[in-house]
């Protein structure tokens, strides 16, 4: 059984490019995966890469060649298996990505504390923002599902990302000079808490300030379909009628059309509206309504009458 | 006695010093404080004005470059950057 997103849900990746399930994998399964990686007390470890290939070596995780479908990655009930069997993970990839959607690669990511940097005398730095792998001008898009087996407290630096980044084409660490941004978020959450990325969304890890060692599980994912009303089989949605702008009726309920209209403090006054612009076209493609607007922006400008 | 550079760079909501500041990176050539990616949430100033009236030298600032014709609705880098520096001196 797979449990699809609903429209509310799919509206929030189109605008923010992300999305979270809180606590989703139960404890039996997150003990069950840290079992399998042999994790340990910091005090245990001498150095990261022997650590990895610990890991490597005696771990259930397996090697994937990219292309694999996700339906053939992990071994029948391993950790992973099962977390990518829960009904509300296959259901949210369902919709983003499609049932037949291919593993692009995985990586356990771990950050280290401060402990561990003191000892060896090595700065702790925090890892510069970026957007994983190269320019990427598709209209096609990929995931990336990051599982977080423990709970991730603010001192951990838990992944910091920068909602509604994703449609900006940038090549990937030449956003590395952008120290800070305003609205920028840290991953703080409970322990098997499951976060979805559009491959396009800005981030960066942080520096590791508990004396734990921080996990995080990623995979990227490709579609083999056009990601077309995959949450809606039934072709349900419609889109909303033309609203009032600027001269507002304020006693309207929030629609959808709010949360794909959502702005974000980083965004600059002139670049904003070229934001909202692409959230409406990447609605475009998600609904197949090829014609449809939100608040005019594609309507004004697609007026062309010479 | 020597001097050494230390330089900060704003990004502003629009492309005047009045603007509010969206993003910001510090890169502290003293040696007196490290900073990294992820260090603050809140901005070090307001505007970019609030930097120049605390003492801070602007020395670049973004031009303004059209939109390439067929590329008008692209977005991609943060566009209204602002490179400044205090020069301070000090036996570092």
């Amino acid at each position: 059984m797979t449990k699809l997103l609903s429209t509310e849900q799919m509206a929030e990746f189109a605008n923010s490019g992300c999305l979270f399930f809180e606590g989703l994998i139960d404890e039996d399964i997150n003990r069950e995966f840290l079992n399998d990686i042999g994790h340990t007390n910091i005090d245990q470890v001498d150095n990261i890469q022997q650590y990895f290939q610990n890991i490597k070596s005696s771990s259930s995780i397996p090697r994937i060649p990219a292309g694999t479908p996700l339906k053939d990655a992990y071994p029948l009930n391993s950790p992973l298996e099962k977390i990518f069997k829960n009904e509300i993970v296959s259901g949210a990839i369902n919709s983003l990505v499609g049932s037949k959607t291919l593993v692009d690669h995985q990586f356990l990511h771990l950050t280290f504390p401060s402990k561990y940097y003191e000892k060896a005398n090595q700065r702790q730095m925090s890892q510069v923002n970026h957007q994983d792998s190269t320019i990427d001008p598709r209209t096609t898009f990929d995931i990336q599902l990051f599982y977080f087996p423990t709970a991730v407290t603010k001192e951990m630096g838990g992944t910091r990302y920068h909602p509604g980044t994703h449609l900006r084409i940038v090549n990937e660490m030449g956003i590395a000079k952008y120290q800070n941004i305003k609205g920028q978020k840290n991953i703080v959450c409970k322990a098997g808490t499951i976060g979805i990325f559009h491959n396009g969304l800005w981030h960066g890890a942080g520096v590791n300030f508990s004396d734990d060692i921080r996990y995080m599980f990623k995979v990227r994912l490709q579609p083999t379909e056009k990601q077309e009303l995959l949450w809606d089989p039934e072709k349900k949605y419609q889109p909303l009628p033309n609203r009032a702008l600027y001269w507002t009726d304020e006693n309207k309920d929030q629609t959808i059309n709010d949360i794909l209209m959502r702005s974000y403090p980083w965004q600059e006054a002139d670049t904003n509206r070229l934001d909202k612009i692409n959230v409406v076209k990447f609605w475009r493609l998600l609904t197949g309504h090829k014609n449809m607007d939100v608040d005019y922006w594609l309507t004004r400008i697609e007026n062309e009458l010479y | 006695m020597t001097k050494r550079q230390k330089v900060l760079v704003l990004y502003l909501k629009f492309p005047s010093l009045e603007a509010e500041v969206i993003s910001w990176a510090t890169f502290d050539g003293t040696g007196k404080k490290l900073h990294m990616t992820g260090d603050s949430d809140e901005p070090p100033y307001p505007t970019g004005l609030d930097a120049l009236l605390d003492g801070w030298r602007l020395f670049q600032a973004s031009q303004a470059i059209p939109e390439h014709p067929g590329q008008e609705f692209r977005t991609s880098y943060l566009k209204h950057e602002f490179f400044f520096e205090k020069i301070e001196e000090g036996d570092f």
